[in-house]
């Protein structure tokens, strides 16, 4: 199963990455490769096979819903390089940076 | 060798809670013994020598304070954490740049709890980036090299970790299991390592790599060694909603002296083709040592068991993509200047994500997109269940399932570079238990030709695993394989 360079280049649009005419080339042969083998899978008959997505699913409760103490606003804003008092600050959305 | 360093977890405990060592001095030894090889194994990304003898000696005046009264039961003893187990206040990077200048607020409770138990931390140690790799290779912070033979990797990805145990720079190290991320490296650094049922330690404080296969695990010199651990780390946590409930039962390892009564499953599907010839000798002899210590053997089949890896190579990634996602540059981490908000997001992915990284990212997002969403992402979630089913099956006749734990032995630095999917089939024995969510405990059974180390696994049912420690610990008792060091340096 091969994948063009367009489906590469989409994918990394939809993943927020930039890549390099080198990396494009690299991707787009590993990930051809590796998806011929796991389309193996698409032989198996399934039909009937309820999908697993968690193990302890059918254990899972909510909690008393109560308020319970959380991160202080400086611990969570610890790791932040821009920020503007108690806030993370971004750059626009759309256009030039508004200082 | 300094003599302290040499100690196991089983004899360091019980000297410490004497005081007939001081936590003190047996800290500053294994600090002297990771600066002399530090340089040669590269076990760390990040050491914390002054958070280790604080801690030391406030083991040591609670020791003093306590009298004859009750201490915490691991109080005073070093462990090294894996570099992606988050430890408040000590940089946690998961080996990426992305995460460089990353330093968490909360410590994750594994941690916690062990910390409450009274460890000493030593160090943050090395990691594929991410966890997504098997052989440690992948860290954005330089490669760990195996104390057996520098030229090799430790296996991965906790394999900082495992070649700090192994090179006897600290007697415990906590690492994560996510397709064999505990289990592969302990077998190639000739130590044990268990992975827990999925569930069973709380994942809160991990940073989240496949979240419905992540598991925290330990890694030490033998069952009993992790049996000392295990327990106090498990259990409940309200902060982790995927956390299971079970009761944690004390651990008898006293209890045995043989292995009768215990039926061990011996799967023929993790015995063919790309098995090494060494590996297969020693795991089969480890066997039949089971057999002869009164366990009955029995042929069990796994037939599902060659789809482990395409169902684990769709759904790890596709978890991956999404968990990643969280790495914007706007919370944490990499944070670059940029004009807009997109260009901020793209910035710091593409210079702060490995290729490794941005290759599962991609594959996970292609296998959850439209189009491709039912005949990948579904059908290896439906696949996933009949590999599932295979264990139950299994399980009803046998109470314990042997394999080996990694096709070959430890492989060359690069040997596998550049190629993923070489690299991918070296977890193929032990996807199946994270897909199933079972526990699973590597030990090692022996030597190849190169004097490398072979481990074995033994799988269990869902919340087993005492009896994984149990039976692994009598087989321990009689032989020495977890006894042998690496060559002296």
């Amino acid at each position: 199963m091969s994948l063009s360079r367009k489906e590469v280049e989409h994918i990394a649009a939809l993943v927020r990455l930039e890549l390099s005419d080198a990396e494009l080339d690299l991707f787009q042969h590993q990930l051809s490769s590796i998806l011929d083998h796991v389309k193996s899978l698409q032989g198996l008959d399934t039909r009937g096979v309820e999908p697993t997505s968690g193990i302890l699913s059918a254990q899972s409760r909510l909690r008393e819903d109560v308020p319970n103490v959380g991160l202080k606003k400086a611990e969570v804003l610890l790791n932040a390089k821009h920020k503007k008092g108690d806030q993370f600050r971004v750059p626009p959305v759309f256009g030039a940076r508004d200082e | 060798m300094s003599e302290l360093t040499a100690l196991e977890v089983r004899e360091l405990i019980p000297l410490l809670s004497a005081g007939k060592i001081s936590s003190l001095e047996l800290t500053r030894a294994f600090l002297e013994r990771i600066q002399s090889l530090e340089g040669s194994l590269h076990a760390f990304i990040t050491l914390t020598p002054e958070l280790a003898l604080e801690q030391a000696t406030r083991a040591d005046q609670q020791w003093s304070k306590a009298g004859s009264g009750p201490l915490p039961p691991l109080l005073g003893l070093p462990i090294v954490v894996k570099d992606v187990l988050s430890v408040k206040g000590v940089r946690c990077t998961c080996g990426s740049r992305i995460l460089e200048d990353y330093t968490p607020p909360f410590t994750a409770t594994s941690v916690q709890r062990l910390l409450e138990a009274g460890v000493v931390v030593l160090g943050k140690t090395n990691t594929d980036e991410f966890a997504m790799g098997s052989s440690t290779e992948n860290s954005a912070f330089g490669v760990t090299h195996n104390p057996w033979d520098l030229s090799r990797v430790p296996g991965g990805s906790s394999g900082g970790s495992a070649a700090a145990v192994a090179g006897r720079l600290a007697p415990a190290g906590l690492g994560t299991d996510t397709g064999g991320s505990v289990r592969q490296p302990a077998s190639f650094c000739g130590i044990s390592g268990l992975k827990p049922t999925y569930g069973r330690v709380s994942r809160y404080g991990l940073i989240a790599y496949g979240s419905s296969l992540d598991s925290v695990g330990v890694l030490a010199h033998s069952a009993e060694d992790i049996a000392a651990l295990f327990p106090l780390m498990a259990g409940y946590d309200p902060r982790d909603a995927t956390s299971a409930q079970e009761p944690i039962e004390p651990i008898s390892l006293q209890a045995r002296e043989i292995l009768k009564g215990v039926r061990v499953g011996v799967p023929e599907e993790y015995f063919r083709e790309g098995l090494q010839k060494d590996v297969e000798n020693a795991v089969r002899t480890a066997i039949a040592k089971m057999e002869s210590l009164g366990a009955e053997i029995r042929a069990v089949n796994l037939p599902h068991t060659e789809f482990a890896l395409p169902v684990y190579y769709l759904i790890a990634p596709a978890e991956a993509s999404a968990n990643l996602a969280r790495f914007d540059g706007i919370r944490f981490g990499m944070q670059p200047d940029a004009d807009t908000l997109l260009e901020r997001f793209v910035q710091a992915r593409s210079q702060g994500f490995g290729p490794e990284v941005k290759r599962r990212i991609m594959l996970g997002t292609y296998a959850l997109s439209a189009g491709y969403y039912e005949s990948f992402y579904r059908q290896a979630q439906k696949v996933r269940t009949l590999i599932k089913r295979d264990f139950e099956d299994a399980f009803r006749g046998v109470d314990v399932i042997a394999a080996p734990v990694a096709p070959t032995t430890a492989f060359q630095i690069g040997g596998h570079s550049g190629d993923p999917l070489a690299m991918y089939l070296e977890d193929i024995y032990t996807l199946p238990a994270n897909l199933a969510g079972i526990p699973a405990l590597a030990f090692p059974v022996g030597f190849d030709g190169a004097g490398l180390p072979i481990g074995m696994q033994l799988m269990g049912r869902p919340f087993a695993e005492n009896q994984l420690l149990e039976s692994v610990h009598v087989f321990q008792q009689h032989t020495d394989w977890h006894r042998k060091t690496p060559p002296a340096r």
